[in-house]
């Protein structure tokens, strides 16, 4: 059996990139959220808002932790799968992650330390301060990578001279072509799984009566967020779509499952894709949307797959579901926040059971919408690396061999699945102890500045918390 | 080349930013290398926190080593991870094993002792991998054409091991001498005594790795035997630091033996450095030959000058508010 190792690589490269990038996404909106709480305690003194701030800055805490632990990973990956193409693009790539490390993660990691352990060490102003050069430094990290990222879709700025991209416009590269729309809707999606992973944990809490008020309040605001976000994520999502059309005609062409350009093209709301017939099966559509979405006019031209070779052709499939699925989860978001905006009326939205258990089961959609939206990009943007420079094939590492490049898989496979059972099965632990547990008596043993050892919750052993109270003698809420 | 070489400024910035990752992360991974030696579970508390609050920042400095290769040198990038394939990922496996460990270990307590293994092995495992990433930078690289052409397993020679367990015992030096600096009682008592005897593997590691090199290597025989009179120095001061170690361990001087160790590793890196200069990918490629493009470098070099001095600040005041010793049952002071 021959094993391919570009297939290898990409199967490799998606699985490690897709296990990073969870963490993140909810990192990025919690860091906000947290600042945002923090704030609103510094101005109106109200305590509830410094035991919600705890409470997430725990979960944070352990989410942290495993991005930092899978982004090491990633900082490794262009080179030992991808030597060629790090070696070609260096000019550019090497820059761009060197600048995220430099004024991103030193940053985080930095303020991180205060604001798990410093409460109480230092004036809540300072505080307040670290929380927020936290959810700068998310952001500033977003900033680069995706301007990296999106520099492989639509690269800009650059000369090829022999073989090796070459930067001539430094802002044209940075500002590339798909770059702040792709940033934006970024970002947007970070933060509506912010908010949705708030809603539905407050939500379950309510469900069970527990901390009241303090879960109806951060079920409030982040249902605003919701109301606010989820429908601009979609009008965002547009215009990155419109932006794709100009750059990538296929991608979208694969997205719409249109394989054939032409006039007044329906919205296929079901389809198999057939590759090998260049055509659809069993297409379910809505008459002249499509076209009216992406051009604006009844009428109006949509590419086709079909004008590119076949073997230039991005999977369609892949591309047409994945689209689908994100599309989907955005319209539910924006029903949930509409339904949301609907039952405030004499507060319902925290009283109706029905609605706290939807709430419950959103809080992993963003989650899938972002793996969807991330996998409609990438995979429609195959078979190239940097978009219409260079291919996955070309980009390969060539002393790599099937068995090398199937042995790590397995072998990344295997420990994340380790680290991820562990880290689940600690952040249920976290959510189950609650708001009640006592959140500053932890002894002093046990918070040096780690990211995971900010939550105390015991890994395997529901005494602790005694163990914990007794020795510290109780210290009230908000004391130290 | 200009009023100023870029690539040389580039190799300098680079070589500060090796040294400072070995420095740095190299004594927490000692701590963990020592981990299962430790006279009880109250000492490994004591070791596990007094690298907790600066582990994160330590393990930063090689992000910045990878990154930074890639924007100034990729050709040492897109060769040597190649030709280490298995073993960066087993360093890697190491380092989110070790991460993990960390992470959880204070809040188990059935299954702690798998976590103490966990940080214990993924230590050891990551400094063995990265000994051994030495050792095949003296042995040198097959490649064609600016490509790696060798095989998976050309990295893992008797030469490779051997150094894969030199900086295991050397990471393990800092380790230890950390300790001292970190602990008191019987944690500061049992540090002060492995201390010499790690000193004397060090050292009998260290007399093997200077023998067999010029024998993997003709350029590095060469240059010792014509210029020994000047490079010279540096292994006599290694050698001296390490006098100092043992001295200073046996006055019961706390800070000294660690900043002896860090001498040590210092002159050992540049003894290093001058033997394969001007070769980053020996035996072919030199830092000219590796380098990216100038606007490149310059471009990165900027923001350069002014983010570090604010870095260094950052993790300057994290080790200040986490200074004093480290007491069983209490965290910092
Ligand atoms: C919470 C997450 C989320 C939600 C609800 C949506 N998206 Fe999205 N989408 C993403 C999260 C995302 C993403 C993961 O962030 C992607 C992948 C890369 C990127 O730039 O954003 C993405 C990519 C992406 C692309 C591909 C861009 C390209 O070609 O590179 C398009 C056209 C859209 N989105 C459009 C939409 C529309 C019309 C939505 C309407 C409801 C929508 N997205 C909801
Ligand atoms: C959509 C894609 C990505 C986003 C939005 C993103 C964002 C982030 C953020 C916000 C962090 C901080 C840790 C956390 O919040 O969990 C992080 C960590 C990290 N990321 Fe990513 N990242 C992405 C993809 C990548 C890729 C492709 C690489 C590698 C080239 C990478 C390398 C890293 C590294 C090395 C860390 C650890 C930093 C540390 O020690 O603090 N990331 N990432
Ligand atoms: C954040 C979440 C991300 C997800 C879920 C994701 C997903 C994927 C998927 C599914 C593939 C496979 C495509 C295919 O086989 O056709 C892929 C490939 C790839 N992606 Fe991403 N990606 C993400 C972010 C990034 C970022 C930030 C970068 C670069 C800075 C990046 C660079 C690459 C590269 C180099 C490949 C391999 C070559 C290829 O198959 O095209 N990805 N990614």
């Amino acid at each position: 059996m021959e094993l391919d190792p570009v297939l290898l690589s990409r199967i490799q490269f998606a699985f490690v990139v897709s296990f990073h990038a969870i963490f993140p996404v909810f990192t990025i909106g919690l860091a906000s959220f947290i600042a945002f709480l923090e704030g609103l305690r510094l101005r109106t003194g109200n305590p509830l808002y410094e035991r919600l701030s705890k409470f997430w800055i725990e979960v944070f805490a352990v989410v942290f932790g495993m991005g930092v632990v899978s982004g090491i990973v990633m900082s490794f990956q262009f080179g030992t799968n991808w030597s060629n193409f790090a070696q070609a693009t260096a000019n550019f790539m090497g820059p761009m992650l060197s600048y995220e490390v430099l004024t991103a993660f030193f940053l985080e990691a930095a303020f991180l330390g205060v604001l798990l352990f410093g409460r109480g060490k230092v004036p809540p102003g300072v505080f307040f301060f670290a929380a927020l050069m936290v959810a700068v430094g998310t952001m500033i990290s977003t900033f680069w990578i995706l301007s990296a990222n999106s520099w492989m879709h639509t690269p800009g700025g650059f000369e090829i001279r022999d073989g090796t991209f070459h930067i001539v416009a430094w802002s044209e590269a940075i500002f590339n072509a798909s770059f702040p729309w792709r940033f934006l809707h970024m970002v947007m999606a970070s933060f509506l799984t912010g908010a949705l992973v708030v809603c539905a944990v407050s939500a379950w809490f309510l469900l069970r009566n527990r901390e009241v008020e303090a879960h109806r309040r951060a079920l409030s605001m982040s249902l605003w967020m919701l109301l606010f976000l989820a429908p601009a994520q979609a009008v965002v999502g547009d215009f990155h779509g419109l932006n794709t059309l100009e750059h990538q005609p296929v991608k979208v062409a694969a997205m719409e499952g249109n394989w054939e350009r032409a006039g007044g093209v329906p919205l296929l709301l079901f389809a198999l894709p057939d590759q090998a017939n260049q055509t659809n099966r069993f297409e379910v559509g809505i008459p002249y949307l499509a076209s009216l979405i992406l051009t604006h006019e009844l009428g109006g031209e949509v590419p086709g797959i079909n004008e590119t070779a076949v073997e230039e052709q991005p999977p369609v499939a892949i591309v047409f579901w994945s689209f689908r699925v994100m599309v989907a989860i955005g319209l539910l978001m924006i029903a949930f926040a509409i339904t949301g905006l609907i039952l405030r009326r004499g507060g319902q939205y925290w009283q109706k059971p029905w609605f706290l258990k939807g709430l419950t089961y959103m809080g992993i959609t963003p989650f899938i919408a972002v793996l969807a939206g991330w996998i409609t990009t990438e995979v429609g943007r195959s078979p190239w690396l940097v978009f219409g420079e260079m291919t996955q094939a070309q980009g390969v590492t060539p002393s790599l061999t099937g068995g090398m490049a199937l042995f790590t898989l397995i072998g990344y496979v295997v420990v994340y699945a380790m680290v991820f059972t562990a880290g689940i099965y600690y952040l249920t632990r976290i959510f189950k102890a609650g708001l009640e547990t006592e959140h500053t008596a932890i002894p002093q043993v046990e918070r040096p500045k780690r990211p995971l050892s900010g939550s105390h919750v015991s890994f395997d052993d529901d005494q602790e918390s005694d163990f914990r109270g007794s020795e510290q003698g109780g210290t009230p809420h908000g004391t130290l | 080349m200009g009023p100023f070489d870029l690539n040389l400024i580039w190799a300098g910035i680079i070589a500060f930013g090796i040294i400072m990752y070995v420095l740095m992360d190299g004594f927490d991974l000692g701590v963990g290398i020592l981990f299962p030696f430790a006279p009880d579970n109250d000492a490994r508390d004591v070791m596990m926190n007094s690298v907790a609050p600066v582990w994160d920042g330590n393990e930063t400095w090689l992000i910045l080593g990878g990154a930074g290769l890639l924007a100034a040198f990729p050709l040492v990038y897109s060769i040597i991870l190649p030709a280490l394939y298995i073993g960066v990922f087993l360093m890697l496996a190491g380092l989110i094993f070790r991460g993990v460990a960390f992470e959880f270990r204070f809040k188990a307590k059935s299954s702690r002792y798998l976590w103490d293994w966990s940080f214990a092995g993924g230590s050891s495992l990551a400094a063995f991998a990265q000994g051994a990433v030495v050792g095949s930078y003296i042995e040198g690289y097959n490649t064609v054409d600016k490509v790696f052409v060798g095989g998976p397993f050309d990295w893992l020679t008797p030469f490779t091991v051997l150094t894969g367990f030199g900086l295991m015992a050397g990471y393990a030096l800092l380790g230890s001498t950390w300790i001292i600096m970190k602990s008191e009682g019987y944690i500061q008592r049992w540090a002060y005594r492995i201390t010499p005897y790690l000193v004397m593997v060090v050292l009998g590691v260290f007399a093997i790795i200077s023998l067999w090199t010029p024998f993997v290597d003709e350029l590095v025989q060469h240059r010792w035997l014509s210029y020994f009179h000047i490079i010279g120095i540096l292994p006599t001061l290694a050698v001296l630091c390490a006098w100092k170690i043992i001295h200073y361990v046996r006055k019961r001087q706390e800070g000294v033996p660690f900043v002896a160790t860090m001498g040590m590793f210092v002159f050992t890196f540049l003894g290093l450095l001058v033997s394969k200069w001007p070769y980053v990918v020996p035996p072919n490629y030199t830092l000219y030959d590796a380098a990216s493009a100038p606007e490149s470098q310059l471009f990165l070099l900027v923001g350069l000058l002014f983010v570090v001095p604010v870095v260094v600040a950052y993790t300057a005041w994290s080790y200040w508010i986490f200074r004093g010793k480290v007491r069983v049952g209490e965290g910092y002071h």
